[in-house]
């Protein structure tokens, strides 16, 4: 192609290039005035650098670390043999400790260390850890040392203690004489004694020692003083540091989950602290067994604990998903007495677990306004801390304004700069006021930003210049003082105040067209002073734009071409389309012109970018040039109004971590974390409020009550936050996509998932596709009549042999994933239950024109728990049109949350294209497991007991079978008869079922015969009574909703209130008959 | 979750807990990438490979905190602080000389209220019961479990068994009032930020029992009796928010707004708040500043005193600042001493004493050096720094009552002290 052009053109470019290149030598008078203007600000800046005192002082201290600073006295002792320093008393200095330097040191300390006085001893000690502080190797005195260990002076042990944490893993085999020092000191009848062998052994990393240390550390987590029982509470996460399996093994989680409840409340925050620190490294246990019992527990701790305890508990609050809005609102209240204290840390955490609850409370409850006033004065107040623990604040705050911008809105002035901050709270504030600004306080605002504008620091002075730009961008009505100020600027001359304003000048152009170019002449007249590639990029997108209006537009840009080779890219790019622009806007004159920066671009520069910039324009202006101008002129898009937002799932995640190191650099853990820890992903909570109406119509927003829906995603809109939540951490058993290389892309991908599930009907299959939610547990029988009985039609027709089911009904494969929405893979499939094992039954379609490899699955967190139980294996790589048939086989071991309605599942697959995510509806009968007969006497005595709420009830039409067939088509699906018997000529059938997280439903079934006439066994109606008992029962009911999806019954959604969400409350409500029942213990 | 603590010189370095963490090479990437680092600090946290530092500096002592894990930031930081407090309660200023001497003191004090990187009790005055200087007294049993139950008890801040043979009780309001405002004399912001310091010496376990002047409380009894309203209300002030110690049930100030506690003996913080309504600036500044050519200028301030005429403010000062390229001025002022700083670059006018509701001027002329800088003087804010004795917020005390139930002494026989001290913060009048 370039020798095509270079034929045509060829001759012309290179006489255009000659003539041009005569020096006109305007643009090399002003080189040098640039660099010296950098020379002289560089000059008048000393303060940027740190105080040159300082430094000198460090370093000089370095390099002769004994012999300089502390006065004269102490050091000059040095020059003393060793003895005198113990007569010199022990009373009031340390550092002459620091001064032996001779050779033979080791030796004199040797026989003090064995000297038979007391004092010289613990001289000696003091010595020895002095030399281990500075860094010289002392171990050799090891077994010296150890020997000391053996006495009743409590600071001598500890000297000697402090010794063994530093020694012990490089001499392990005689760090084991220490061991039974260690035991004995364990059962010394002083508790400080015992407290203090019992944490010293946890900081000793040898295992030989590790193994030692269980006896005691069991008796000292039982021990009667607290003192003892919160150092061994901590000392369990020190050794499970060490060894988890250990830990595990002797049972010291169990003990550890015990002193929760302990009576004194330092031992309970510090055993939180611990059990949090071990779940995190262990995110799939259910360590942290939270449940309404234990967190009224440690709400009450909160009141009671230091300031630290508070912080750990509230941490821990923090991680606890409440089980519906009440809960979340009481666990609030009881939370925010906290924000009066005193400790900022305390503040800060109190404040996360009020954001995070926040989610779940309606915006209509008055609580929920109460709350958001609440939070302002406090976050305000953090402002008048140290600076350090401002910036932490401010960096909070920035998230908090960006999540809930209606708390803050009205303290817009305390984020005003003073004039002594330290400079990164500056920048911090100058953030959060651009946040902030709004019509209301523009004016206030800008005044403010004027003043920053003159400032010292260059950062902070840009940042400023930068945000009335912005300001501009977002009030439309204070654009024009904006752009007036902006100009006040420039005319002060400073070098970088002035790039910095038309770098944001530009961007007001570019918002607001024809409004505000009667400034460019202003503009132009410093065109000389621009020597940063992004500032002489913007002037040169100025002034092509608006090159109609500049009459010397084409001498501007021709000055800017002089040096085009010692440009940046950026600036050739720029220089390039503006020419390119100028010359379809004055043909005429302009042809010279852009003859001669095509020809520098294309011919004579490296740059492919700019060289295919180059072609494409060649070629159109040579081609079409009526064409060019559509394309090269064509109408540019609007900039949008808030730049540099977080991006709202990471935002979301961040704001779970507010207060830690997560938030003060906005990033999420994985990003600075090592290792597998950090790796969770921590989500808000699901609103609850579309539930909820049950109880309170009036909270719950119009239009989101299911049952008037018919689309079978009605809430999907909602849910794609949940699926953005998507959990690539825990519960599966290490498929790639959790391996580590994609934590940090998984945060982006998922981002680009959201797009094309918006725009996507989620693939739902098609058996479930005309059904209609119904509604909770104010079922009219007649609002579900009319899908039911098509749907029963359905599935009825399908049956051939009756009785003879060896499995549950297994719907045919649907379409989840279409293959435009993926990149040309297709996903079909469904899900089935055989002999007691779930499976979800995959087809894998390459419908793409590359080869697919790396495949991998993972589930959101969902209401069962549904997760893989193997990765997916996909041997070879899927070659373009070929399918291959999976089967995934599934658990319920997976981690829990509510979903709506309740059997979506949210998945997403990898392969080596990209992520997909889909969602689709799981028939809930594969979760019916084998064992749901339940025993006659107990099906009666649990008949009687369940209250009249917890029943629903209505009626399937046309029906064509008879008790027995039915019977025997619900066992197939583990739906099982337990009795049978015929009242008033109806048949009558009670059933039982039992759902994998224990939960019973009971029914009784009416089957009316229909119309006499009819030979044979026709059902007209069926009655269901659906009763559920769980050992959650007395959560309050109306929150929870439950869709049952039976094949084997309804192809259709039966809807009956039900019991939540496998929970981890154990069965202590409702006494003996639903224990029995509840089958086996929740996990 | 590793803390380490350096000093300076690296004579104090300390790790607590974590594996396959090697200080040194912490404490050397510290110094090389912080301390010595080219720039100036940027931001108190900074990551270097993935290791976390904090730090705070007291003189030129830098205290650091290290970690790997996504720690509690807040905590971190409020952990290093506190960790001054409780080294300058046990010898006094931070410094290199002292840290050299109470080493091993250090030690020990880490080793208690840091265990694993998890702060524990770290009160002052609990740890002095059992960490002393002169080494552990042998203790009985009674005082070993005394002394535990103490550090980890409900009160950790405070022993049983105290005895005093006057019981009183000293109580500071001590106010610092900022101010921003134009040079056309709007305020920009103001706020006071307050504290309530109270030194006590009351002998058991007293439970008290602190009143001021809230809007709120005064407002809810105010609905009992209609006619008090009126009387009080002028007088109450609108707190926007405040923190308590750690002695405060802060569940019964949410719910009632009642202050009540168990103080520490001896002196200790009992709140902080900040008020932003109907603050009394004591003083105002009017300045004037003309540019006479471009080797002059002319400054003008006047301030005024906006208080009771029978109250006298202290330590008066005001600073006005002066280009870099100032070469000589000449001040004339009504009252007080009037320098002119070069070091400082800045015009310090002292006034001893003034009176409420007074005036007074400065006028000074600054002679420039021509300079062919183009950028502009950025004229920082005139600042000033006073003592008044009263409250600018308007705070006032209305009780502290005192019971001890167990010992025989009411609250009448307590003997009382309060007082008000209103200080400048950052109070600023831009020119």
């Amino acid at each position: 192609m370039p020798r095509h052009w270079g034929m045509d053109l060829g001759p012309r470019r290179t006489r255009r290039f000659c003539a041009a290149s005569g020096p006109p030598a305007k643009r090399y008078a002003a080189r040098p005035s640039g660099a010296e203007q950098d020379a002289g600000h560089a000059h008048s800046l000393p303060q940027a650098r740190p105080p040159r005192v300082t430094r000198k002082r460090f370093s000089s201290a370095l390099s002769l670390p004994l012999g300089r600073g502390s006065g004269g006295r102490s050091w000059s002792s040095s020059s003393g043999p060793p003895e005198t320093h113990c007569k010199t008393g022990t009373k009031m200095t340390d550092s002459k400790y620091f001064t032996t330097t001779k050779k033979g040191e080791i030796f004199e300390l040797k026989a003090e260390l064995n000297s038979d006085k007391k004092e010289k001893k613990k001289e000696a000690v003091k010595k020895v850890i002095a030399s281990m502080t500075v860094g010289k190797d002392v171990s050799a005195l090891f077994p010296d040392v150890v020997n000391c260990m053996q006495t009743d002076n409590l600071e001598l042990k500890k000297l000697v203690y402090l010794y063994l944490m530093n020694y012990a893993k490089s001499q392990p085999d005689m760090a084991i004489m220490a061991v039974n020092t260690f035991v004995k000191d364990c059962e010394d009848p002083n508790p400080l004694i015992r407290a203090l062998a019992v944490r010293t052994m946890g900081c000793i990393r040898v295992d030989k020692i590790t193994e030692y240390l269980c006896e005691p550390l069991r008796k000292c987590l039982k021990d009667e003083d607290p003192y003892v029982r919160k150092t061994a509470a901590v000392c369990v996460a020190k050794l499970h540091d060490i060894n988890a399996q250990l830990v595990e093994d002797q049972g010291f989680l169990d003990t550890l989950k015990d002193l929760i409840s302990d009576s004194n409340p330092m031992v309970v925050a510090n055993a939180v602290a611990a059990l949090s620190e071990i779940a995190e490294s262990h995110p799939s246990s259910n360590l942290l067994d939270l449940n309404p019992q234990s967190i009224n527990k440690l709400l009450t701790a909160l009141n009671e604990c230091t300031e630290w305890g508070q912080i750990f508990i509230l941490d821990c609050l923090a991680n606890y998903m409440p089980k519906d809005d009440r809960e979340a609102q009481s666990i609030c209240e009881r939370v925010t007495p906290r924000l009066s204290h005193a400790n900022s840390a305390v503040v800060l955490s109190a404040v996360k677990v009020l954001m995070k609850f926040m989610e779940m409370l309606s915006k209509d409850l008055d609580y929920y306004g109460t709350l958001l006033k609440k939070l302002a004065p406090p976050l305000v107040t953090l402002l008048s801390a140290e600076p350090e623990l401002q910036y932490v604040a401010l960096r909070n705050i920035n998230l908090i304004v960006q999540k809930r911008p209606e708390i803050l809105k009205h303290e817009m002035k305390v984020f005003f700069v003073k004039y002594n901050d330290p400079i990164y709270v500056k920048l911090e504030k100058l953030d959060i006021m651009i946040r902030l600004a709004s019509q209301a306080n523009i004016a206030q605002v800008l005044a403010e930003l004027k003043e920053y504008a003159t400032e010292v620091d260059v950062d902070f002075v840009r940042k400023a210049v930068r945000a009335i730009g912005r300001c501009a961008i977002k009030v439309e009505q204070s654009a024009e003082r904006c752009v007036s100020t902006l100009l006040d600027l420039i005319q002060t001359k400073v070098n970088y105040v002035v790039q910095e304003a038309i770098v944001v000048i530009k961007d007001i152009f570019r918002k607001y067209p024809n409004k505000y170019e009667s400034v460019i002449a202003t503009l132009c007249e410093n065109l000389d002073s621009l020597d940063e590639p992004e500032a002489r990029a913007a002037m040169i997108w100025i002034v092509g734009e608006y090159a109609e209006r500049i009459d010397n537009a084409d001498e501007l840009l021709e000055s800017f071409l002089e040096g085009f080779h010692d440009e940046s890219t950026q600036v050739q790019l720029q220089l390039l389309t503006a020419i390119v622009k100028l010359f379809l806007k004055k043909p005429t004159e302009t042809q010279e012109l852009v003859q001669q920066v095509l020809s520098l671009a294309t011919q004579d520069s490296d740059n492919p970018d700019l060289r295919d910039r180059g072609y494409i324009y060649w070629r159109l202006l040579s081609t079409d040039p009526v064409a060019a101008k559509e394309v090269v002129l064509a109408e540019k898009p609007l900039i949008s109004e808030e730049t540099d937002l977080i991006e709202p799932t990471l935002l979301d995640e961040l704001i779970c971590y507010i207060g830690t190191l997560a938030s003060v650099y906005h990033k999420p853990p994985s990003a600075f974390v090592e290792g597998s820890r950090g790796v969770v992903h921590k989500s808000l909570p699901p609103r609850t409020g579309s539930s909820e109406s049950a109880e309170s119509p009036d909270a719950a927003p119009a239009g989101v009550q299911p049952s008037e829906q018919p689309a079978v995603i009605p809430t999907q809109g909602d849910l794609l936050g949940d699926l953005l939540n998507l959990d690539l951490g825990p519960p599966v058993s290490g498929p790639p996509i959790a391996a580590s290389s994609v934590q940090m892309g998984a945060v982006d991908l998922l981002g680009g998932g959201l797009d094309s599930l918006l725009r996507s009907d989620v693939g739902g299959s098609p058996a479930m596709g005309g059904a209609g939610f119904a509604a909770p547990s104010t079922v009219v029988p007649a609002n579900l009549g009319a899908p039911l009985s098509s749907g029963l039609g359905d599935l009825f027709d399908l049956t051939g042999g009756v009785g003879t089911l060896s499995g549950s009904y297994v719907a045919p494969k649907s379409v989840w994933l279409p293959a435009m929405k993926a990149k040309g893979l297709e996903i079909s499939g469904t899900f089935s239950r055989q002999v007691g094992s779930i499976s979800m039954d995959l087809l894998l379609t390459n419908k793409a024109l590359q080869v697919m490899s790396d495949f991998a699955i993972q589930f959101n967190r969902n209401s069962f728990g549904l997760a893989p139980a193997a990765p997916l294996q996909v041997h070879t790589p899927l070659a373009p049109n070929q399918s291959v048939e999976i089967s995934l086989p599934l658990n319920t071991v997976g981690s829990v949350m509510k979903m709506d309605p309740l059997n979506n599942l949210q998945v997403a697959v990898k392969n080596n294209i990209d992520v997909f995510y889909f969602s689709t509806l799981y028939p809930l009968h594969i979760l019916f497991v084998e064992d749901g007969k339940m025993e006659r006497q107990m099906f009666l005595a649990t008949w009687k007991d369940i209250p009249n709420e917890n029943e629903a009830q209505f009626q399937i039409k046309d029906c064509p079978l008879n008790a027995d067939a039915v019977s025997s088509k619900l066992q197939g699906s583990n739906i099982f008869t337990i009795a049978k018997r015929n009242v008033e000529g109806q048949d009558m059938l009670y059933q039982s079922l039992k759902l994998t997280n224990g939960i019973w439903v009971l029914a009784e079934l009416r089957i009316q015969p229909g119309n006499p006439s009819f030979t044979d066994l026709e059902v007209s109606r069926l009655f269901f009574f659906f009763l559920w008992l769980s050992p959650a029962a007395f959560l309050p009911l109306h929150h929870w909703y439950f869709f049952l999806v039976s094949h084997c019954l309804l192809p259709h959604f039966i809807s009956f209130p039900c019991a939540s969400v496998p929970s981890s409350t154990p069965c202590t409500a409702w006494g003996g008959i639903e224990l029995l029942l509840c089958g086996r213990p929740y996990y | 979750m590793e803390k380490a603590n350096f000093s300076e010189d690296r004579h104090t370095a300390r790790v607590a807990v974590k594996p396959d963490f090697t200080w040194r090479n912490a404490v050397d990437a510290f110094r090389v990438n912080v301390i010595h680092a080219r720039q100036q600090v940027r931001s108190p946290v900074t990551n270097i490979a993935r290791t976390s530092f904090f730090h705070v500096k007291r003189s030129n002592i830098w205290l650091a905190a290290v970690t790997k894990q996504n720690v509690n930031a807040a905590m971190v930081f409020e952990f290093l602080y506190k960790m001054c407090d409780v080294m300058t309660a046990y010898f006094g200023k931070i410094s290199e000389e002292n840290i050299k001497n109470n080493f091993v003191l250090i030690y020990e004090l880490l080793d208690e209220i840091l265990d694993f990187g998890y702060p524990q009790n770290s009160e002052t005055g609990a740890l002095k019961t059992f960490i002393t200087q002169q080494g552990i007294k042998s203790q009985t049993k009674e005082e070993q479990s005394q002394i535990t139950s103490q550090v980890t008890g409900q009160i950790g801040w405070r022993r049983e068994g105290i005895k005093y043979r006057r019981n009183e009780l000293f109580l500071d309001v001590l106010e610092s009032v900022n101010l921003l405002m134009s040079p056309q004399g709007q305020v920009l912001s103001a706020h006071v930020s307050g504290r309530v310091v109270m030194k006590s010496y009351l002998s058991g376990m007293p439970e008290c029992k602190f009143g001021m002047n809230d809007k709120i409380v005064i407002e809810k009894q105010g609905k009992g009796t209609a006619d008090e309203t009126g009387k009080s209300g002028k007088q109450s002030i609108a707190i926007d928010d405040c923190t308590f110690h750690q002695c405060v049930r802060l569940s019964k100030f949410d719910s009632e707004r009642s202050i009540s506690f168990i103080p520490p003996d001896g002196e200790f913080e009992l709140m902080r708040y900040r008020t932003t309504k109907d603050i009394i600036l004591p003083f105002r500044v009017i300045p004037l500043v003309r540019e006479v050519g471009r080797t002059k200028l002319e400054v003008k301030v006047v301030i005024k005193s906006n208080f009771k005429p029978s109250l006298l403010a202290q330590k008066i000062e005001v600073r006005i600042p002066t280009p870099l390229n100032t070469s000589g001025v000449q001040v004339i002022c009504m009252k007080g001493k009037a320098k002119y700083k070069a070091s400082e670059n800045a015009i310090v006018w002292k006034i001893k004493r003034m009176a409420g509701m007074k005036e007074s001027q400065i006028s000074a002329e600054i002679e420039l050096l021509p300079t062919n800088d183009k950028k502009k003087w950025a004229r920082p804010p005139i600042s000033m720094n006073f003592e008044v004795p009263f409250a600018p917020s308007g705070l006032k005390v209305r009780y502290l009552k005192v019971f001890e139930p167990k010992l025989n002494y009411s609250d009448h026989d307590v003997i009382k002290w309060v007082r008000y001290i209103g200080r400048s913060g950052i109070y600023e009048t831009r020119c």
